[in-house]
This record gives structure tokens, C-alpha cells and sequence, in this order.
């Protein structure tokens, strides 16, 4: 349901008594209508969803939540990794993380 | 895109996958709400990199899948109106009615449009006011109040030719009317993240504790899912029914109050229809009566369209993880991604479609380089 | 709704749950049925190629090969109703000769002559047809392709969109070449010529209702160039297509289904700007579904496949050419996709115009 994405607020202003604002998603800019989020100010990030900020992206929070993922996992490597081992019986090796999005 | 890719880094995803099958020690079935992350599952093949004892059953969190029919017939007989512009989110184009669909209604000469935003249908009333604009207000507790803007700037601005064909469903009484059902297979629920974006989680701890079953509310990209799934693994594995927030950057506790409270004054709860599953009390929004003057059922006389869903075929089993969709009669045979039946066919996330692909992969020979993984 | 308002949330009786109606028998023609997908599949299939019969339409193949006087000629013909008229990178005059120098090409020929034919609606502006004449000349001479014959006709104010394109073209197969999805075996590599999903990006930014800032073009180009390069290196290329609407799902789907072969691709190989993956990602559609007009995608055998790959890599049109996966023995007839997490997936052939989603 709700196909949302997070962007970060380029500028805003007030058309017809609607508090609008120009929204980059990584190179693609949309108009967004802020009316949900009164507060949100220019350089800070959105999830958005069908042309609507409807809440703040905690920057914070989302550094925590891939530090966390950092430290998982380190347990399992001297039992070996299953998740290695399908990769590579499927003829590849993990991806390396700077090839992970072209 | 930043806050997208970085919750798509596969070394990460990799750390989480080993501490999941590093905590399961038996077997359980995990519901995703949302029909968004259907999409990243399998867009993303993750069901097949957990291990073997994790099952996801595909949950009822698709708005193109769980409208009802009767509410799709309403709006194909509004929209073939000649005095009326039907605007709509894409995706309820292909989804069929009773005999025809929103492309069927343009291509017999209706002036059908796709929006991105529902603001856009507005706009369109305000540049066309001699034409009556219709939005199709479809969608779970996230849509709700984009759509709920609409006609409180209609009303505002005094846009009369405007309306809304409501058809907007909650997703906690889904969640209970699923664990009352009495083979329930459910043992853990993925929350949909932008529902509680906007709901928060206040109405979950509830649900949790009566149904003794783990709500961990989880965001969309494939680390976001499998973190989800590790913290509902590992509260099932020590016995716990809690609810947790896996999605904290995007979601907060309360939600968003002022969406929330646009809902209040446009909305009022009602029950409604789900396409597949029947009437589930509660669990939808209809205009509030000071809002009856933009509500399209009214305008265009349709309260009065009842249409019967055929017992064609057992799309609401699937939905609950009761059975799998190949042990449907109508699977593969009268019913396809191309001929859908049901609305698990329809969407190519639903259960339906993706199993209609998947068995054609594995029932056809396996080559070392596509299947092994599976 | 229902009026059971004093029943709270009864237990579910799965057994009495139903689900939707019939249909999907298409008693008319809907824009699906010209999206390039599984709707314009069925309308040659069931309803033109049995009216035409005839052993050359039996091929289905984006040009037609011939053999006339002696001669093997690709023959081939293409519409063009983009809306807007212009976009950024290019206009429909600019698709009209490179679409169809385009088709005439992935069957190794080099276009040599064009017809074209215009539909214009009453009330067009003379300028703007003229800037799409003046954009169709220069495409033209840019690809080394003569307008040889035309034709113009005029429809009723609100029958047409302003200005609809027809073009045909032939042009000679080189000696030795044969390409065609038959041709392809298990263990041809499978290149793509540069990024994809630009051309539908780029058009979908200035469609009406959808506007977004993207700093992209259309990479609407002419490719007879390219091919010849790669022709050089070896007259034994397998198949060749660009994957225009539909985008490169729907080409890699024809060649699996003709080919009887699996096609394997792995999903980070694609190349995919990241303008174009978040354009996509806000309007929830998938670049490997968005068309392209200046990209082709090439079945080449494992042998030649370095070769061709450094001979692309030297023409300015495929300087970012890759190779993406390999045609496999087993699941014949399907696409399959290796996930940038290790996972796998079906890429099935499209069945409609692809359409923003929500969900």
C-alpha cells in the first residue's frame, strides 16, 4: 500500500493558502504540499507519499538503525555463513557495497 | 537515493540474514502487511535467502487488491458518464469490475485520467468547471489524508464540481478480523511503516496482548524488511507478543497529528467491504455527513449499485496463508496474471501472481545459474 | 456498506470468502493493446497475423528480412504518437527516422531509404509542424537515410493529437549476417549497448499530470552505426533488439520466447543512472519495464563477446556498453533476473502501459 519515499525540502512557499514546497528525490524534483507537516523546514528530509510530506525522516534514527545493523552477524562466521553459501552455490559472490546501486 | 540505497546495502542485508538464521530454531509464519513490501520481497528475492523455517504469508495491505468489486462497478458507471473527468491513481486502472475495467470505460470513450497526487484531480476541477471532476479515493490510513485534502479545499475554496468516490480501509481491524479467523496461521505481523507514519502505533499494544502475537512496525527496503523479521523471529523465540518499532526514522509513537486530525474532521468510521474477504466491521472510512455535498455516491446516485462477488475463486485463503494459491482450481487454469480472477492475480505483487511466475520457474528444468538459490 | 454495525468484528469464516469477477475478454481496443506488452502480443497474434498470413510476418521480428531480385532486404514500418511533440533530447520527427532506422538495423541493415506519412489533426499550428519537419530532416541525414516518398493527410479537430508519424524503411543485409532469436543458443552473452529507461524517464517529466525536474534526455539516437561496428568485428551476432516500449523486459522476453532458450540477467550489472532508478522509484515503476530509444541489446557468442564488447565500447553510442547476463538451457522462454542481494526473480513480459502505482 503506500508507496513512500524520502526527500529532502528544497524550498517552500505558500500557494493558494497551501503550504507547498519543491522536493529532491536524489535528482528529481517534485512539488509536495507540506500542509501535514507545518514545521518542516528547507534542507530537511520527508517521506512522501502521491505529492504529500506526511512525516519527518529522523536522520538521527536512521544512523542508529544502520549502526545496529553493523555489529549484527558477527557471531555466525567461525560456524560459516548460509547466506554465503547460497550466494556462491548460485555461481556469485556477495556484492561488494559500492556495487550495490548503478 | 539518499536513506533508500543505503537500506539496500547487500553487506548489511548479509549481517542481517546470519543473525536471523543464527536465532530460528523452528518454524513460523509471518505476516507482511503491506502490499508494498510484497513488492520488495520479491522484487528483492529475500523470501528465498531466509531460512527455510521463515515463512511470509502475503498480507491483505494492497488498496487495488482489497477494493471491492461493488465499489470498482460504482466508479466504472460514474466514470462513463459523459459530463464527468474520472481521475485515479494508475494503479486501478486494470483492475476489473463486473464485465470491464477503468481502461474498458476510456477506450468505450470516458474521460479517464491518471494523477500522481490527488491535489493534481483538484486542479483539474478548478481548470475545467464545467466539467465534473471524480477522484477515486482508494487506500489504507496513509492515502487517507492526501485524499482528505481534496475535499477540504473543495469545500474551502468552493470547488462544487468536485468529488470523492471513497473507498478507504484501516489496517488494525484487518489484523483482527485475520486472528479471529479460526485456522489462523499467523504467528507474528510486519506492520505497514507509513500506515503508522501516520497512525503511530497507539493502536497496536492491544492487539498484540490480546492476540498474543508480536507487531513489529517495519519500513519498505529489503534491510528494513529483514530487520522486521529479525526482531519478530527473535521476540517469537523467547515467547514475547510485543509491539516494536523497526522503522523509528520514519515513524514516531504518536504519528502525525495533523493528518490525524484531518481524518477526524473528513472521516468517520464505517464498515466496509474487503474484495476477496467480506465485510470487515470498522475497518474503513466513509465522507463525515458535512462532507456529503463531495461525496460521489451521492452526487451520481450509485449508493444503490450492489453487486455480488462470485464464488470464483479462494483469493481470501490465500490472503490468510490458508492455503497456497496452486491448490485453487481456478490457479493457472481460468485464472492468470493475464486473465486474473481474483485480486491476488491482479497486482503483480499479489500472492497469486508472484506463486503464477514462480512455479512456472520451478517446474521448468533447472539450470545452475537461476534455481539454485531458490 | 453494510449495516451489521452492531456485529463487532465477528471471527472471519475463510471458507466463505470470495473473490472478484470474470473478464479480460477485450471487446475493445485499449492503450495496452499498443504498450508493446503481453495485449499488443495477442491483438498480431489473434488478429493480424492470421488476416495477413504469409511466411515473411510469420518471423514477427521488428524488421522484416526479404529476399527480392536477388537481394536480402530488412523492410520495416513504425508509428509514432508521443505526447508532447517535443521533449527534452529530442521530438517525434527525431523517433520517426530513428525508430524505424533503428528496427531496420537490429536486423544488421544499414537504412537506406524512408517513407513517411503524416497525420495531422485540423488546427495544428503550421509552425510546429514544421519544427517536427525540420527535426525529421535532420534526424534523417544525421542517420544517412533518404525521405524517398510521403504522404499527408488531415483529420477533424479533436480526431488526432496533433500530429501522428508513419515511417517505413528497407535497407541491404550485409553478406553473412542472420540475426534472429532462433539463432540464439544456451551460453550467448548478453549485452546492453548503455543506460536504460532514459528515453521513458525523460518523456514521463514533461507528460502532463506527472511533471518532474529531472536533468535527463532522451537518448533517442540512431543506431545503424553501432551495429555496423559491431558487425565488423564478426557477421555472427545471435539477435539483436532495442527495447523500446516495454523497455528491456519485454526485448529480453520476445528473445526467450522465439529462442526457446532461459535468459539470465544479474541486476546490478544493468546499468541504471541513478537519476533514472529515483525517478522510478517515486513513480514506483521498475527501469527494466521503461522504453528506450537509443540502446540495443545484443545476444552474442560467448567467443566473440570481448570483442564485440571493446568494439561498442569505441563508438560513442555504446560507450557505457555492459555485459548484463547470458541465454541459459534451463527455464526456457523465461527471464530471470539475480537480485543485487543474491535473490532471484521472475522478469515477466508487461501486460499494459506501465502506470504510476501507489502500492
Amino acid at each position: 500500500m503506500c508507496l513512500a519515499v524520502p526527500g529532502k525540502v528544497l524550498d517552500i512557499e505558500e500557494r493558494d493558502g497551501t503550504r507547498m514546497a519543491n522536493v529532491d528525490f536524489g535528482g528529481v524534483v517534485k512539488e509536495v504540499c507540506l500542509e501535514y507537516l507545518p514545521d518542516l523546514e528547507v534542507g530537511e528530509y520527508a517521506i512522501v507519499h502521491v505529492g504529500f510530506a506526511l512525516q519527518r525522516l529522523d536522520e538521527e534514527s536512521a544512523k542508529q538503525t544502520l549502526e545496529l545493523f553493523e555489529t549484527l552477524g558477527m557471531l555466525q562466521e567461525e560456524f560459516g555463513d548460509p547466506w554465503e553459501m547460497a550466494a556462491e552455490a548460485g555461481g556469485e559472490l556477495p556484492p561488494a557495497r559500492e556495487e550495490a546501486r548503478k | 537515493m539518499k536513506y533508500i540505497d543505503e537500506f539496500q546495502d547487500p553487506d548489511l542485508a548479509r549481517r542481517l540474514l546470519d543473525e536471523i538464521h543464527a536465532t530460528v530454531t523452528r518454524p513460523w509464519a509471518l505476516m507482511e502487511v503491506c502490499g508494498g513490501q510484497t513488492h520488495t520481497i520479491i522484487r528483492h528475492g529475500i523470501d528465498q535467502l531466509l531460512p527455510d523455517q521463515v515463512e511470509l504469508i502475503h498480507g491483505p495491505g494492497c488498496p487495488v487488491c482489497v477494493t471491492p468489486l461493488e465499489v470498482i462497478d460504482k466508479a466504472l458507471e460514474i466514470a462513463s458518464r459523459p459530463e464527468v473527468v474520472f481521475c485515479s491513481f494508475g494503479d486501478m486502472l486494470r483492475v476489473p469490475g463486473t464485465g470491464r475495467d477503468l481502461f474498458q470505460v476510456r477506450a468505450e470513450g470516458g474521460d479517464v485520467r491518471v494523477v500522481y497526487s490527488p491535489l493534481d484531480a483538484l486542479r483539474i476541477a478548478q481548470q475545467n468547471p464545467d466539467r465534473q471532476v471524480v477522484f477515486f479515493g482508494i487506500g489504507f490510513e496513509t492515502t487517507a489524508p492526501p485524499n482528505a485534502m481534496t475535499v477540504y479545499q473543495a469545500r474551502k475554496l468552493g470547488i462544487p464540481n468536485f468529488s470523492l468516490l471513497v473507498s478507504h480501509v484501516r489496517v488494525p481491524p484487518a489484523i483482527e478480523a485475520i486472528m479471529r479467523s479460526p485456522n489462523c496461521r499467523v504467528q507474528g505481523f510486519l506492520a505497514a511503516g507509513h500506515v503508522c507514519s501516520v497512525m503511530g502505533v497507539e493502536e497496536y499494544p492491544e492487539l498484540a496482548e490480546r492476540h498474543r502475537v508480536p507487531i513489529v512496525v517495519t519500513g519498505f527496503e529489503p534491510l528494513d524488511i529483514l530487520e522486521g523479521v529479525r526482531r519478530t523471529v527473535a521476540q517469537l523465540e523467547r515467547g514475547e507478543h510485543m509491539v516494536d518499532n523497526a522503522y523509528a526514522r520514519a515513524v514516531r509513537p504518536e504519528g502525525n497529528p495533523a493528518a490525524k486530525a484531518m481524518l477526524e474532521d473528513v472521516f468517520e468510521v464505517t464498515d466496509r467491504s474487503w474484495r476477496g474477504i467480506g465485510v470487515i466491521p470498522d475497518s474503513g472510512w466513509r465522507l463525515a455527513p458535512k462532507y456529503r455535498d463531495y461525496d460521489a455516491e451521492y452526487r451520481f446516485s450509485v449508493e444503490d449499485i450492489r453487486t455480488r462477488e462470485p464464488a470464483a475463486c479462494r483469493s481470501g485463503e490465500v490472503l490468510q496463508g490458508l492455503i497456497k494459491p496452486h491448490e485453487c482450481e481456478a490457479f493457472g487454469t481460468l485464472c492468470t496474471p493475464r486473465t486474473p480472477l481474483g485480486a491476488t492475480m491482479v497486482s503483480s505483487e499479489g500472492a497469486c501472481a508472484a506463486y503464477y511466475l514462480y512455479r512456472r520457474l520451478d517446474t521448468t528444468p533447472a539450470p545452475r545459474e537461476a534455481t539454485s538459490v531458490v | 456498506m453494510s449495516e451489521t454495525t452492531d456485529l463487532r468484528t465477528p471471527p472471519l469464516d475463510p471458507t466463505a470468502w470470495t473473490c472478484p469477477a470474470p473478464l479480460r475478454d477485450q471487446p475493445r481496443v485499449v492503450m495496452g493493446h499498443g504498450g508493446g506488452g503481453a495485449l499488443s502480443a495477442e491483438l498480431v497474434q489473434h488478429v493480424f497475423a492470421p488476416a495477413f498470413g504469409g511466411d515473411v510476418l510469420a518471423q514477427l521480428g521488428d524488421a522484416a528480412a526479404l529476399s527480392l531480385g536477388g537481394l536480402r532486404l530488412a523492410f520495416s514500418t513504425d508509428s509514432f504518437v508521443v505526447r508532447p511533440l517535443f521533449f527534452p533530447g529530442g521530438s517525434i520527427g527525431d523517433l520517426a527516422v530513428n525508430g524505424t532506422v533503428n528496427d531496420l538495423a537490429m536486423s544488421g541493415a544499414r537504412a537506406s531509404y524512408l517513407s513517411c506519412g503524416f497525420i495531422l489533426e485540423e488546427g495544428v499550428e503550421m509552425e510546429t509542424v514544421a519544427r517536427v519537419a525540420d527535426a525529421l530532416g535532420a534526424a534523417a541525414r544525421a542517420a544517412g537515410v533518404e525521405v524517398a516518398t510521403g504522404d499527408t493527410k488531415v483529420v477533424e479537430a479533436g480526431h488526432g493529437d496533433g500530429i501522428f508519424i508513419n515511417t517505413a524503411g528497407i535497407g541491404l543485409i550485409p553478406e553473412g549476417v542472420d540475426l534472429r532469436p532462433q539463432r540464439v543458443v544456451p551460453g550467448d552473452v548478453v549485452i546492453v549497448s548503455g543506460a536504460i529507461g532514459v528515453h521513458g524517464v525523460a518523456i514521463m517529466s514533461v507528460r502532463e499530470g506527472l511533471e518532474f525536474g529531472v536533468e535527463i534526455e532522451s537518448d533517442c539516437a540512431a543506431l545503424g552505426g553501432l551495429v555496423d561496428a559491431m558487425l565488423a568485428v564478426t557477421p555472427d551476432l545471435h539477435v539483436l533488439r532495442d527495447p523500446t516500449r516495454g523497455g528491456l523486459a519485454a526485448a529480453l522476453n520476445e528473445i526467450a520466447t522465439a529462442s526457446g532458450t532461459g535468459v539470465v540477467v544479474r541486476e546490478r550489472e544493468i546499468p541504471v543512472p541513478p537519476a533514472i532508478a529515483n525517478a522510478c522509484a517515486v513513480l514506483g515503476l521498475d527501469p527494466m519495464y521503461v522504453a528506450n530509444e537509443g540502446k540495443l541489446v545484443a545476444f552474442v557468442p560467448r567467443e566473440h563477446a570481448d570483442a564485440v564488447l571493446d568494439a561498442m565500447r569505441a563508438h560513442p553510442l555504446g560507450g557505457d556498453a555492459t555485459v548484463i547476463g547470458e541465454a541459459v538451457a534451463g527455464h526456457p522462454g523465461m527471464v530471470v533476473a539475480r537480485t543485487g542481494l543474491g535473490g532471484t526473480r521472475v522478469v515477466d513480459l508487461p501486460i499494459g502501459e506501465q502506470l504510476p502505482r501507489i502500492c
